[in-house]
């Protein structure tokens, strides 16, 4: 999703680079640096960001960890992953930090290998549902009449799908693969944003700028996408935020019922699927899988409360009480006092 | 109103319609071929062609899809193509798992949602407040299936290789007709997992609900009359604020109804949503019509149900 229609419009020190003081007393900040200063003072959306940037790291480095380790992801490293009875190493034994699966994969391997998959099916899914429920709900709001009537009924019809059903029987009738894994999570996750975005549209084409766009000429096509669409960048980016720990949830879930990307790639619902059938004897099995799923959606989740809290002005108050109370805690600087939870402003 | 309900009615046919088509012209699509399936590994293809002339696979597709509407109009989902059973008699067999599963976990998570929703929303930025945001965001995070495989880890694994076996492990179903303790004895865990998790959304959405409430000048004014913190809360905003909790629990309550896929292949629970996946693997079209037709059913049901409900809950709705 792009940002560009913030840029480029105010030319502007960076507010990272001022005292508070001077920071505060520029006028014209556009509403994306206001709120990337206000994500900056946010503890959560550091931690948040921490968390994120460590499962990319895991997945960018998955290569150098499988050849530092020596352990694909793929071999059954029967003659070191497994003792002389064939069993399973658990953690720290022979080499393999997390331990190996049934038939001695290394799991840290497939963690970070699985890694890349979870990250690129959620940001991916999310790209395509979001541009299309983008699209769809400004032609929806923008055109009204019979376009409205359908795409609405369209979007409706999509949002009371049963989807865990549907997902499973398209991918049973289509075969697992990851192109349908996306194809079908971005199936089930656009109107959601084209529903918001319809309605955002509705009350924006009534309003005077839109008129006199009308006016000047502006074409259909101009109004929607270079004068409306800029204004509801927020709600789409908090959005499609919120989207990605859903779409890589939704992923896992597939794999886990065996219709999502199938074995022997190493995702985590397919590690968690396979732990499941090999009972709980071998914890590490799926306790490690589990936390990597929990801290990217964890992880996701407060990032997505944190812009949501940056990108509302009404969170200017807050924070604006809170970095008083800062200064006459003694002249901390902005942010060090109570981090309000996220998810707490104007929800 | 009731015209307001025909409408409503009329657009849940036609939801049902367009999904029950989909899945329908999605297998026809599908490079599977149940006939072959069926026979069996020792297939002669004089017997694929009589098992296809059988199940009336060798007719025009579109005239099979008519047979099939024709047959759904008249409550006839048809023959399982494995089981050899009629489609109806098996989600007769299965829906009453989803129903022991829907309604006491529905109960536990509004019981649970709200209350951490008030608490919170009465006490914004408290200690309270705080551990209740954890809650949400902990629980809108976690995926059902790892929460249900802790939940068996350490309730079952753990207690019951320490000897003290107090949960059932997975695949653990007994009848409320049969003996409703082991019936609920059974089903503790399951019901956690839905609950815990469902819970989170509700009390974000009652929360947030409720604060707004809270800020609107008809509480002011409940407030300026002399009326007890109590009775402002309960009565005057809460009131206002259950319309979209109300919207949310219909749909979610109706979702497992139709089949809690995921929680009933953690626990091995045979009801709709284990019904299905194993219909799928079998490639059972009219098993698979048939669960899909009812989970559909159940929601379009239930948001009928609920946009009924708005009228009487909030007295400002009108349906026109």
């Amino acid at each position: 999703m792009s940002l560009a229609p913030f840029e480029g419009r105010t030319q502007l020190l960076d507010p990272g680079d001022l005292p508070p003081e001077a920071a505060q007393g520029i006028e014209g900040r556009s509403p994306l640096r206001l709120a990337l200063a206000r994500l900056r003072t946010d503890r959560i959306a550091i931690v948040a960001g921490g968390l994120i940037v460590l499962m990319a790291l895991l997945a960018v480095l998955a290569p150098i960890i499988s050849s530092v380790t020596g352990h694909n992801p793929y071999n059954n490293n029967l003659l070191t992953g497994t003792t002389s009875f064939g069993q399973p190493l658990s953690p720290g034994q022979g080499g393999y930090l997390l331990g190996t699966d049934n038939v001695g994969r290394d799991i840290l391997v497939r963690i970070a290998y699985g890694a890349q998959i979870s990250l690129m099916v959620g940001i991916l899914a999310t790209l395509i549902a979001t541009v299309v429920g983008t699209v769809i709900g400004l032609v929806a709001g923008y055109y009204g009449g019979w376009i409205d009537a359908v795409l609405a009924r369209l979007m409706d019809t999509v949002l009371s799908f049963p989807y865990v059903l549907l997902a499973i029987v398209l991918a049973s009738v289509f075969g697992a693969s990851l192109p349908l894994t996306i194809g079908v999570i971005a199936f089930f996750s656009w109107a959601a944003i084209g529903r918001i975005v319809r309605g955002q549209t509705l009350s924006h084409r009534e309003k005077e700028y839109v008129e006199a766009a009308h006016a000047a000429g502006a074409g259909d096509l101009r109004i929607m996408f270079v004068d409306i669409l800029p204004n509801l960048v927020a709600p789409i980016i908090v959005l499609g935020t919120l989207l990605v720990p859903t779409a890589i949830v939704f992923e896992a879930t597939l794999d886990f019922l065996g219709v999502g990307v199938g074995p022997p790639t190493p995702t985590w619902g397919n590690m968690l699927s396979d732990a499941q059938n090999s009972g709980f004897v071998n914890w590490w099995f799926w306790i490690f899988p589990s936390i990597a799923l929990l801290l990217t959606t964890l992880g996701f989740n407060l990032l997505g409360d944190s812009v949501r809290d940056a990108l509302d002005p009404r969170t200017e108050r807050i924070f604006a009480t809170r970095r008083k109370g800062a200064k006459s805690g003694g002249g901390a600087p902005a942010g060090a006092g109570a981090v309000p939870a996220a998810g707490e402003a104007g929800s | 109103m009731s015209r307001y309900l025909i409408r409503r009615v009329i657009q849940g046919i036609f939801t049902l319609w367009v999904i029950v088509s989909l899945v329908f012209f999605l297998y026809f699509i599908a490079p599977h071929d149940p006939a072959r399936l069926l026979a069996g590994k020792t297939v002669t293809p004089g017997l694929v062609e009589n098992i296809r002339k059988s199940l009336g696979l060798n007719l025009p597709i579109w005239q099979q899809y008519l047979n099939y509407l024709g047959r759904l109009i008249h409550g006839n989902l048809g023959l399982s193509y494995f089981l050899k059973q009629p489609v109806t008699t098996i989600i007769a067999r299965e829906v009453p798992v989803d129903i022991s599963l829907a309604i006491p976990a529905g109960i536990i998570w509004l019981a649970l949602g709200l209350s951490i929703g008030i608490l919170s929303a009465r006490r914004p930025r408290s200690i309270w407040d705080r551990s209740a945001t954890v809650f949400v965001l902990t629980g809108l995070s976690t995926p059902t299936f790892i929460l249900g495989l802790l939940l068996l880890y350490f309730f079952y694994y753990i207690l019951t290789s320490h000897g003290i076996a107090i949960f059932p492990g997975a695949g653990s179903w007994t009848p409320f007709q049969t003996n409703p303790l082991q019936w609920a004895h059974d089903l503790l865990l399951p019901w956690l997992t839905l609950a815990l998790i469902s819970a989170a959304t509700y009390a974000r959405l009652s929360r947030s609900t409720l604060l707004e409430t809270l800020g609107e000048d008809y509480v002011r004014t409940a407030r300026a009359k002399g009326l007890s913190e109590r009775r402002v809360v309960y009565r005057h905003a809460l009131r206002a604020a259950m319309t979209p909790i109300t919207t949310q629990f219909g749909i979610d309550l109706a979702t497992v109804l139709g089949g809690a896929i995921i929680t009933e292949t953690v626990f091995g629970l045979p009801g709709l949503g284990q019904g299905v996946v194993v219909a799928i693997s079998r490639q059972d079209l009219p098993l698979i019509q048939g669960i899909v037709l009812v989970a559909a059913a159940f929601i379009v049901v239930a948001n009928i149900v609920v946009d009924a409900l708005y009228a009487v809950l909030d007295p400002r709705v009108r349906l026109t």
